[in-house]
């Protein structure tokens, strides 16, 4: 489903990913883990197609397609979808009128008409049900306003109204309570199939006990150090970083 | 519904930017006693009617053309403007069989249809419409359903003619000749405009509508809008504009008054989408309107809501004196300007009676190289105790090469009074942006999403039919100003 190949990014010319090599396949969910300012964050953002990221070397296939030739608009509509760390408010724009308008952009996007609207509530309904999310929420303008755990639970909410194939997570578990991490947690593994993919970042194997993913990727400077199975995280907790580094030599 | 104000498919380019092929009869350009005369008899005016517009003109002679406002512009030219061009057949119609077929084609292109309307008749949402062509108004629907309950809504020149009491009582009251130069100049050579009274403990049953459009090359338009709510009466009042696209400035200067009497309470909303010239800042509009309205009466309110997206030059600031005690002035107001478009909008708010209270919402957006001001006054005068307004004005640029002004002046002359002033500025976010990519929706449609976003807290006080009009307006304004 998703192929990056020797991905080189960088932004006012300081190189921040360099050479990330990455498979994932439809029916996975893979991990990535690293410390503070390794790249994470980066990496989905030039997935997601943030401009302001020069690509210097290397390839992204998604699907088939070369995605980085592809508008941000685009891959979302290709089914790519990025749940924020830092989800933006939009003031005056309720949850709802963005989201019909995405929606109906997608569809258009495949040729699909406008959803109708009473099959658009009926799938707020069910997917607010879903994330557990207050319907208050859902009305309100998008984040404006929300605390920082009622954002990440947006973001899970508005993934699940997309229905992406490939979502990536970033660090969505961090600032949520325990109840609210098993609600997130329970969402994304009920949207699971085998024909969609997840990424999820995080600093905490906390999460991976709930999303149980195929396969944990360490990312350090830029780069993919070391991929295993979810044991890898396990390491990773207790050992901390620094046997990461001793291992690469850094 | 009904009406369509601004047509339903708007996109792109100024879509307003026709021209009528209808014959019209003209006067001679330039200004003089003469033409003032001359004016004055195709519209069969009383000696009073004269005697005003003469006395208006020799007072204008004695102003300058005043330039205080936040804007740069070429003076027009007076004596190079067509001051009276009515579309002929001259138009007093009993039927819209009568109407020249090419000005209805024109109204269709508008959206408007009138025939669509007169059909509707009956249905729980209606608007009454008062078409202003050039120089005359063209025609007044619904007026026998709105005789019914005492209600007048028709156009100034009939009104000059069939309840010459009430124009000489109340026209000028407000905005007097003497008021500005623009305001003098109006005075003096209007052609025509809307007339709309409300009698005694009469809530009107649908909203009001005029709908004014520049036609004719070289002409200038000078409507007067004059609205009366007497005690206990509502109306809720519509206006729109567009013109044609041309390179030369064309000069529009209206003067709206509005008087409510005890208990009464208007609501005047304009969606103002005047030709802005083109992305060169050649052409468009000059808009400089004075509006003002009078609560006259104890607990009357007056409530102006706006959204600004047209002309070249706009200079405009409606205004509510608020003389009746516990009286209530409103502002609402979208200005948006791209290209070399220049703003200069705002309200006053006039503090007179007891308990008075004014509330003003000004959202500016600027993009391109354009500059959009607020200028607004607060003033609360002796003895209005207890008086409070609450002022909030948001500047949105987009891009880095337009500017966003404000100019708050606050008088207080009564201790008593409580004023509240809030202002931001901001840039539309590329995190926003984004955001909304990333969702699946497209540069132009997200720059949409988030005005409109921006704007609600004004676009909410809009009738619905103009709201879904105004959506688009704005979204159409700014294409292609970002990214
Ligand atoms: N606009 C920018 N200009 C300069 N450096 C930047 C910019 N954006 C990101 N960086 C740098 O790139 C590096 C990677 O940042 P990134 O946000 O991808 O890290 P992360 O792995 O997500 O970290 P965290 O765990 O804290 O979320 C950091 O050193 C950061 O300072
Ligand atoms: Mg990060």
């Amino acid at each position: 489903m998703l192929s990056i190949k020797n991905l080189h990014a960088s932004i006012d010319g300081k190189e921040i990913l360099r050479g990330i090599n990455l498979e994932v396949k439809a029916g996975e969910i893979h991990a990535i883990m690293g410390p503070n300012g390794s790249g994470k964050s980066t990496l989905s953002s030039v997935l997601a197609g943030k401009e302001d990221y020069e690509i210097t070397e290397g390839s992204v296939t998604f699907n088939g397609k070369d995605l980085l030739e592809l508008s941000p608009e685009d891959r979302a509509r290709e089914g790519v979808f990025l749940a924020f760390q830092y989800p933006v408010e939009i003031p005056g724009v309720s949850n709802i009128n963005f989201l019909k308008t995405a929606i109906n952009e997608i569809r258009a996007y495949k040729g699909q008409t406008p959803m109708e609207a009473k099959d658009f509530l009926a799938m707020v309904k069910e997917k607010q049900k879903l994330v557990e999310l207050d319907g208050k929420l859902a009305n309100r303008s998008v984040n404006e306003g929300f605390s920082g755990g009622e954002k990440k639970r947006n973001e899970i909410f508005q993934m699940a109204m997309l229905e992406p194939k490939l979502a990536i997570l970033d660090e969505t578990d961090s600032g949520l309570d325990i109840d609210a991490l098993r609600i997130v947690a329970g969402g994304v593994n009920k949207l699971k199939s085998k024909d969609n993919a997840t990424i999820v970042i995080t600093h905490y194997q906390r999460l991976l006990d709930y999303i149980v993913p195929d396969v944990v990727h360490i990312l350090y400077k830029g780069k993919i150090v070391k991929s295993g199975p979810k044991e890898l995280a396990l390491e990773l907790e207790e050992k901390g970083y620094d046997f990461i580094k001793e291992e690469v030599g850094a | 519904m009904a009406n369509e104000i601004l047509a339903e498919q708007i996109s792109g380019e100024y879509k307003y930017g026709f021209v009528t092929d209808i014959e019209a009869d003209n006067a001679p350009k330039g200004l003089n006693e003469d033409i003032i005369r001359f004016i004055s008899k195709k519209k069969n005016e009383p000696e009073w009617m004269l005697e005003y517009r003469l006395k208006a003109f020799k007072y204008w002679q004695t102003l300058e053309e005043p330039h205080w406002a936040h804007v740069s512009y070429t003076k027009p030219n007076f004596q190079d403007i067509i001051y009276y061009s009515a579309p002929k057949p001259k138009v007093q119609l009993n039927s819209l069989d009568e109407v020249d077929p090419e000005l209805l084609k024109t109204f269709e292109k508008l959206g408007i249809s009138i025939e669509e309307q007169k059909r509707l008749s009956g249905v729980e949402s209606r608007i009454a419409v008062d078409i202003v062509m050039d120089s005359v108004s063209v025609k007044t629907t619904f007026k026998e359903t709105l005789s019914e309950k005492g209600i007048i809504f028709c156009s100034f020149g009939e009104a000059v003619q069939e309840h010459p009491e009430l124009v000489k009582k109340y026209m000028g009251s407000v905005v007097p000749y003497t008021d500005n130069f623009y305001a003098a100049l109006n005075s003096a050579v209007f052609t025509d405009g809307s007339f709309c009274y409300i009698p005694k403990g009469v809530r009107c049953p649908m909203e009001l509508s005029t709908y004014f459009r520049i036609n004719a090359s070289g002409t200038g338009q000078f409507e007067r809008t004059l609205i009366i709510a007497d005690e206990d009466a509502y109306v809720s009042y519509l206006e729109g504009c567009t013109a044609p696209m041309r390179d030369e400035n064309q000069l529009h200067a209206a003067v709206v008054e509005i008087v409510t009497h005890k208990n009464a309470e208007v609501k005047y909303s304009t969606v103002q989408n005047w030709y802005p010239g083109d992305k060169n800042g050649k052409g468009g509009i000059f808009n400089f309107v004075t509006k003002r309205g009078i609560c006259l009466e104890d607990n009357s309110k007056i409530s102006w809501t706006q959204v600004e997206t047209g002309s070249a030059v706009t200079w405009k600031y409606p205004s509510v004196i608020l003389k009746g005690d516990n009286s209530v002035g409103e502002f609402y107001s979208v200005a948006v300007t791209n290209n070399y478009q220049q703003a200069d909008t705002g309200t006053k708010m006039m503090h007179l009676g007891k308990n008075t209270r004014s509330t003003i919402i000004s959202k500016g957006i600027s993009a391109g190289f354009s500059n959009n001001s607020y200028r607004g006054l607060v003033r609360i005068a002796k003895g209005a105790s207890n008086a409070r307004n609450f002022s909030q004005c948001d500047s949105l640029l987009l891009g880095d090469k337009c500017g966003a002004h404000t100019f708050p002046y606050i008088e207080i002359k009564d201790k008593s009074a409580i004023v509240e002033h809030e202002a931001t500025t901001s840039k539309i976010g590329e995190d926003q942006l984004f955001y909304c990519k990333s969702r699946g929706i497209d540069n132009e449609k997200a720059i949409g999403l988030i005005v409109n976003g921006y704007c609600k807290e004004v676009l909410n006080k809009l009738p619905m039919e103009f709201a879904v009009e105004a959506q688009k307006l704005l979204a159409v304004s700014l294409e292609g100003s970002v990214g």
